[in-house]
């Protein structure tokens, strides 16, 4: 049965298609940006690449710095892979994929230094600002990762900073004009492999068909993260070819996040 | 100041002094202990085994699981005991990494349980997981079409760095550094662990994993010589 699906993906994308109508075979499903989800979250976004829907919502507290960090804000990222996203998801504390996603994600923001963190200290040592993101999977289509960094960038870019009040404490009701300052606006590109195929933007059955994926993160013409995943594995010739793939898939996606 | 000479003196493509032999746990059906430099690495396997709960059982081939986990006194500052998200994380990405190495066609609804405990830390302990874990599989006896062998390269400065150990993992002058930890498998010459946090562009990444897999191959050339060691008594009879 699967070696069939197989063999249909692969004699499709070699006619030039795929299982959802696309541009063309090396390009993403239709990507549909609404914002905000939530008027209470500091900001907020919605990813839709075709089936697939996230949701990331931006909070921020504040809390004492890490010692070895006394004037940098701090960032977290957990990632929910809702039981309403997908009949295989169960409720419960996130399992190792969630996880996984959640770390990628984290990973991609943290090394690119996308969120100036420095500029997030109100008081050397003793207060500073906490940006949680954290993303919901609301339908699983596949591709969760690049919508997951998509979104958490959307949501960082509209974040309006919290007031404090006199006595410091934070006045969640209440937004500054202040936004959550940037350096970069990184975005991820996950290639699946599927014998000698490499798709950009696999949805779910394409995924569950494939042999492995590579993410990469970039912002500008670096990268910044990485992450294999999947049973199989990729030769160094393979690998440079999702590099070169992805990195150009990246600018478009960069060029895309430009815009908002 | 720039990056020109390795805080530890070696050389940009030398490994740390490696130590690896199998056999270790008398109780798991395979084990290993792999140490570099003073990161060290035990791996246990268990199994193949009836599989719980049942439903998690795959009826076509066996299932690989990994537990990675930190023993709280390998680093400086105490690792809190049990699961953390990163430990969680590596025992997902381990096992992608050994996975591709792994026939499990053989046992269909059975799991292969491997443990891994990190007793010192002092960076590329994923790494040194794998290589553990990997010679522990093939001392349970579980098919295998190859080794796998894992290294942390990194990009110092501007230097391309083999098994990169914690100081310079830490590295923040110029150029600063970035982790790319990798596993090579020779005989499938297949990447099967494939990390990066950091800034590198693409030149200087295919680069820096066309040197890590020569390092691999390095270390992939000591663990087959732990394995012959122990098994050094078989061909005593066979002779």
């Amino acid at each position: 049965m699967k070696d069939y699906d197989k063999k249909f993906i692969i004699d499709l994308y070699e006619q030039g298609g795929r299982l959802t109508e696309r541009k063309n075979k090396d390009s993403y499903r239709e990507i549909i940006i609404q914002e905000p989800v939530s008027v209470n979250a500091e900001g907020s976004a919605r990813v839709k690449i075709g089936k697939t829907e996230v949701i990331v919502g931006v909070k921020m507290n504040t809390a004492t710095p890490y010692a070895d960090s006394p004037d940098e804000g701090v960032m977290m990222v957990t990632a929910e892979f809702a039981p309403i996203a997908d009949p295989e998801f169960e409720p419960g504390p996130p399992k190792e994929e969630a996880i996984e996603l959640a770390r990628v994600v984290d990973r991609t923001i943290r090394e690119s230094h996308a969120i100036d963190t420095k500029k997030l200290c109100i008081e050397k040592g003793e207060k500073v600002w906490m940006v949680f993101i954290d993303i919901y999977v609301i339908n699983n289509d596949g591709n969760l990762i690049d919508a997951s960094v998509l979104g958490a960038m959307i949501a960082l870019k509209k974040a309006k900073i919290p007031k404090l009040d006199k006595e410091g404490n934070v006045l969640f009701k209440e937004h500054s004009k202040k936004n959550i300052p940037l350096n970069c606006t990184p975005t991820a590109c996950t290639i699946f492999k599927i014998n000698d195929l490499f798709l950009v933007d696999a949805e779910k059955k394409e995924e569950e068909l494939a042999d492995a994926r590579i993410t990469f993160g970039c912002a500008g013409d670096y990268v910044h993260s990485m992450q294999k995943g999947g049973k199989g594995a990729f030769t160094p010739e393979e690998f440079s070819k999702c590099l070169k793939l992805a990195i150009k898939k990246n600018k478009e996606l960069q060029k895309l996040l430009n815009k908002i | 100041m720039v990056y020109k000479k390795r805080f530890d003196g070696r050389k940009f493509d030398e490994l740390r002094k490696i130590e690896a032999e199998v056999g270790i746990i008398p109780n798991a059906d395979g084990s290993a202990r792999f140490k570099i430099g003073k990161t060290e690495a035990i791996a246990g396997v268990y199994g193949p085994k009836e599989m719980h709960p049942k439903f998690l059982q795959n009826p076509k081939k066996g299932t690989l699981r990994c537990r990675y986990d930190m023993i709280s006194f390998s680093v400086n500052e105490r690792a809190r005991p049990g699961p953390s998200r990163r430990s969680q994380e590596l025992g997902l990405v381990i096992a992608s990494a050994l996975e591709p190495v792994c026939l499990l066609n053989d046992f269909p609804k059975l799991i292969v349980d491997v443990f891994i405990e990190i007793p010192q830390a002092d960076a590329g302990t994923r790494c040194a997981a794998i290589c553990a874990a990997s010679m522990a599989l093939a001392d349970a006896g579980i098919p295998m079409k190859d080794l796998v062998a894992a290294v942390a390269v990194g990009k110092i400065g501007d230097k391309i760095c083999i098994d990169i150990n914690k100081e310079e993992e830490d590295y923040d002058g110029p150029g600063g550094a970035t982790d790319i930890p990798i596993a090579y498998s020779p005989v499938e010459n297949k990447l099967t662990l494939l990390q990066l946090d950091g800034k590198i562009k693409d030149e200087d990444l295919v680069k820096a994993i066309k040197e890590g897999i020569k390092g691999a191959k390095k270390i992939y050339e000591i663990q087959k010589a732990a394995l012959k060691k122990k098994y050094k008594v078989n061909e005593v009879l066979n002779e």
